[in-house]
C-alpha cells in the first residue's frame, strides 16, 4: 500500500469504512423476488424449489437467466432485474 | 531530532554548483579535528570514498534538520545545534569549523541552492511520511485494483461528477491555503449537526477541485452557511428549488482569478466552479445532506452542483459587500438561497425609467406572479444595463427604491381566483396594494460580460426572511 492509495474520509465518519451490504427486508410480503439462473448445471433445480416455496406463500416471483455463467450478467439484464424486483436470489454452485 | 552526534554536519547535493565547489573542503574536513557527517540528497557519488558520508535518499535527515538550502553546515555540541550557515561564506565556515585557513583560495561567498526537501510536492510528502503533520480524519485504504475516482463514487462522496481523490498530500497542500488549524471547529454542519473542522473543509475542497489559495473563501462560505439566519438546514431539506448561491466581493475575487465578467454565472472558471462546489460537498459529506435522503427537493436546480460568482466592481455602483456594511477593502462571501437563472431580455430601453419597469415586470414572476412577500430575489444587472442607470446618475440604491415602488402590486390582481387562477394571495388583500418583496428582500449585484443588454433574476426561497432563510455575509479572513 503506497500513500497515494490512502484517501482521507471527507464525511462525518458516521458509517463504517467497510461498505455495508444493502439492507435486507424483514419480510417478503408484498415484494417481488427475482430468481437468477446463472446457467450453471442444476442451478435450476435449486431455484425451482425456491420458486415453489415462495409460490406457496403467495409471493410474486420473476425468473431470469444469464446467457453464461462465465461472464458477468449483461447490463441490460441487471437493469431489468433492478427495475422489476425488490430482492434477488441466485444459485451459485453446482 | 533527539540526539545528534557532536561535530560537524553538512547537507549537500551534487546538482548544486556551490556544493561541488566545497567538495574538496569536505574531504579536508573529514580528516580534521572534528567528526564530520555529510548527508547527500541526490547522488551517493558525491564525496565517494570519504568516511562519514550518508546518502539521505528518503530525505528524512534533511527534513528533520529543517534544511532550506544546500550546502548547509551545522555544528553540534553536547548533542545540540550551536551554529549553522547556508551556502558558501568563507568567514562563516571558518568560524563554524574553527579552521581559519579553510577555503582561503575560494571566492569569499557563493550562494547555495534550494534543498531537495523544498521541491514542489516533496515537502508535503515528507511532512506526512515523517509525522510532522497530524490529520485527524479516518484513513480509507483503497485497494491497488480499485480506481480512485470510482472508489469515491462508490463511497457516496460525490455530487454525481468525478471528484479529485483526497490524498493526504493534497489535503496537506490545501491546508497550506489557510493559517487556521486543521482541528478548528467552524460549527455544527446541518443537517446532521456534525462539528465541521477546517480539515474536513479542506478534504472536500480538494475533492471539489479547489486550489489552496481558495481556502479562505471556502472557509468563509462554510461559516456563512452556519450562520443561523441563513437556515442551511431548511435550504437543504426543502422540497423547493433552492441552494446556496455564493457571491464574492472585494480584492480576493481578482486575486484568485474569479470570474465576474463574460459568462459569470456559467461554466469555465475554476475558482467560481470549485468554490461553490466545495460548499455543496461539505453540506453533503460533513452535514449528511444528500438528495433523496434529507434533501427533498422536488426538482432542485443545476446550481446545486455549484453556483458561485464574483460581483463586477468596476463601476460607481456600491458593491453588495459595502451595501451590507463592510468596507471597500474587505473581501466577503454572501450567501443567497437561490433558484436558477431567469433571463431578462430588454434591448430597447435607453432610459432608467423604462428599464426599471422591465425589471419590475420580470421580478413579478418570482415564485408566481400572483404571490408576494414570499421569496426574495437576486437581480443580476449586466454592465450594459447598469450603464443605462449609471449614465443617468442612478445608484444601485436609487434603482432598488424605484423597483420597490413599481412592485407595489394591486391586490385585486393577486387574490385567489383572480385571472381564473386558484393560486394567489388571501381575499383580504383585495382593494389594497401589496409589496412584491419583504423589506430588504430585493438584492442587486452587477456582473456579466461587456456586451449584451441582458440581466437576470435569481429567485429566492419562497420561505425567505426570518421564517426560513435570510441572505448572510461573512468577511473572508485567513
Amino acid at each position: 500500500m503506497t500513500e497515494s492509495t490512502i484517501l482521507l474520509d471527507p464525511t462525518a465518519e458516521r458509517s463504517p469504512v467497510a461498505r455495508a451490504l444493502s439492507a435486507r427486508p424483514d419480510a417478503l410480503d408484498g415484494l417481488t423476488v427475482g430468481l437468477l439462473d446463472i446457467s450453471k448445471a442444476r442451478g435450476n433445480v435449486f431455484l425451482d424449489r425456491i420458486a415453489e416455496r415462495l409460490d406457496e406463500r403467495g409471493i410474486k416471483v420473476n425468473r431470469y437467466r444469464k446467457p453464461t455463467f462465465t461472464r458477468v450478467a449483461p447490463t441490460a439484464l441487471k437493469q431489468q432485474i433492478a427495475a422489476e424486483c425488490n430482492v434477488l436470489v441466485e444459485g451459485l454452485a453446482d | 531530532m533527539n540526539s545528534l552526534p557532536d561535530g560537524l554536519i553538512v547537507i549537500a547535493k551534487r546538482a548544486c554548483p556551490t556544493c561541488m565547489l566545497v567538495e574538496p573542503l569536505l574531504k579536508e574536513l573529514a580528516h580534521g579535528p572534528m567528526p564530520l557527517t555529510v548527508y547527500v540528497q541526490d547522488d551517493p557519488e558525491y564525496l565517494a570514498g570519504v568516511p562519514g558520508v550518508i546518502y539521505d535518499k528518503m530525505l528524512e535527515t534533511s527534513f528533520r534538520l529543517n534544511t532550506e538550502f544546500v550546502p548547509t553546515i551545522i555544528r553540534i555540541e553536547g548533542g545540540r545545534e550551536v551554529d549553522r550557515a547556508y551556502g558558501w561564506h568563507r568567514g562563516d565556515w571558518q568560524k563554524i569549523t574553527g579552521l581559519d585557513k579553510l577555503g582561503y583560495d575560494l571566492p569569499e561567498i557563493r550562494p547555495g541552492c534550494g534543498s531537495k526537501t523544498l521541491e514542489p510536492g516533496i515537502a508535503e510528502e515528507l511532512a506526512i511520511r515523517f509525522g510532522s503533520v497530524k490529520l485527524a480524519s479516518r484513513q480509507v485504504e483503497i485497494g491497488d485494483a480499485e480506481d480512485l475516482m470510482e472508489a469515491c463514487f462508490e463511497r457516496g462522496w460525490t455530487d454525481g461528477l468525478p471528484v479529485v481523490p483526497p490524498t493526504q498530500a493534497r489535503v496537506v497542500r490545501m491546508l497550506q491555503g489557510t493559517t487556521r488549524a486543521p482541528d478548528e471547529v467552524l460549527g455544527p454542519m446541518p443537517p446532521d449537526l456534525v462539528p465541521c473542522t477546517v480539515e474536513k473543509v479542506a478534504i472536500n475542497a480538494v475533492m471539489a477541485g479547489c486550489k489552496p489559495e481558495y481556502m479562505p473563501i471556502v472557509l468563509a462560505a462554510v461559516e456563512a452557511a452556519l450562520i443561523d439566519e441563513f437556515g442551511m438546514h431548511g435550504v437543504l431539506c426543502t422540497t423547493m428549488f433552492v441552494g446556496p448561491v455564493v457571491i464574492v466581493n472585494g480584492p480576493i475575487a481578482k486575486a484568485v482569478g474569479m470570474n465576474s465578467g463574460v459568462n459569470a454565472l456559467g461554466q469555465g472558471n475554476r475558482a467560481n466552479a470549485s468554490i461553490g462546489r466545495a460548499l455543496q460537498l461539505v453540506v453533503r459529506n460533513v452535514g449528511g445532506g444528500r438528495p433523496g435522503e434529507i434533501d427533498r427537493a422536488t426538482l432542485g436546480n443545476p446550481g446545486k452542483y455549484t453556483f458561485c460568482f464574483a460581483e463586477a466592481e468596476d463601476s460607481v455602483w456600491e458593491p453588495m459587500s459595502v451595501e451590507r456594511g463592510f468596507s471597500r477593502e474587505a473581501s466577503t462571501v454572501t450567501l443567497f438561497p437561490g433558484e436558477g437563472v431567469q433571463g431578462i431580455v430588454d434591448q430597447k430601453s435607453r432610459t432608467p425609467e423604462s428599464l426599471a419597469r422591465s425589471f419590475a415586470l420580470c421580478l413579478r414572476a418570482v415564485d408566481h406572479p400572483k404571490l408576494a412577500m414570499a421569496g426574495d430575489a437576486l437581480l443580476v444587472v449586466s454592465p450594459e444595463h447598469s450603464r443605462v442607470f449609471i449614465e443617468a446618475g442612478w445608484s444601485k440604491a436609487r434603482l432598488r427604491e424605484e423597483l420597490e415602488r413599481l412592485l407595489q402590486l394591486p391586490g385585486d390582481e393577486m387574490v385567489v381566483g383572480a385571472g381564473g387562477i386558484a393560486e394567489g394571495l388571501p381575499a383580504a388583500v383585495a382593494g389594497t396594494t401589496v409589496p412584491k418583496f419583504r423589506p430588504g428582500g430585493l438584492n442587486i449585484v452587477r456582473a456579466g460580460g461587456s456586451a449584451g443588454l441582458f440581466s437576470a433574476v435569481v429567485a429566492g426561497w419562497a420561505a425567505s426572511g426570518p421564517v426560513g432563510s435570510t441572505p448572510v455575509t461573512k468577511e473572508i479572513t485567513a
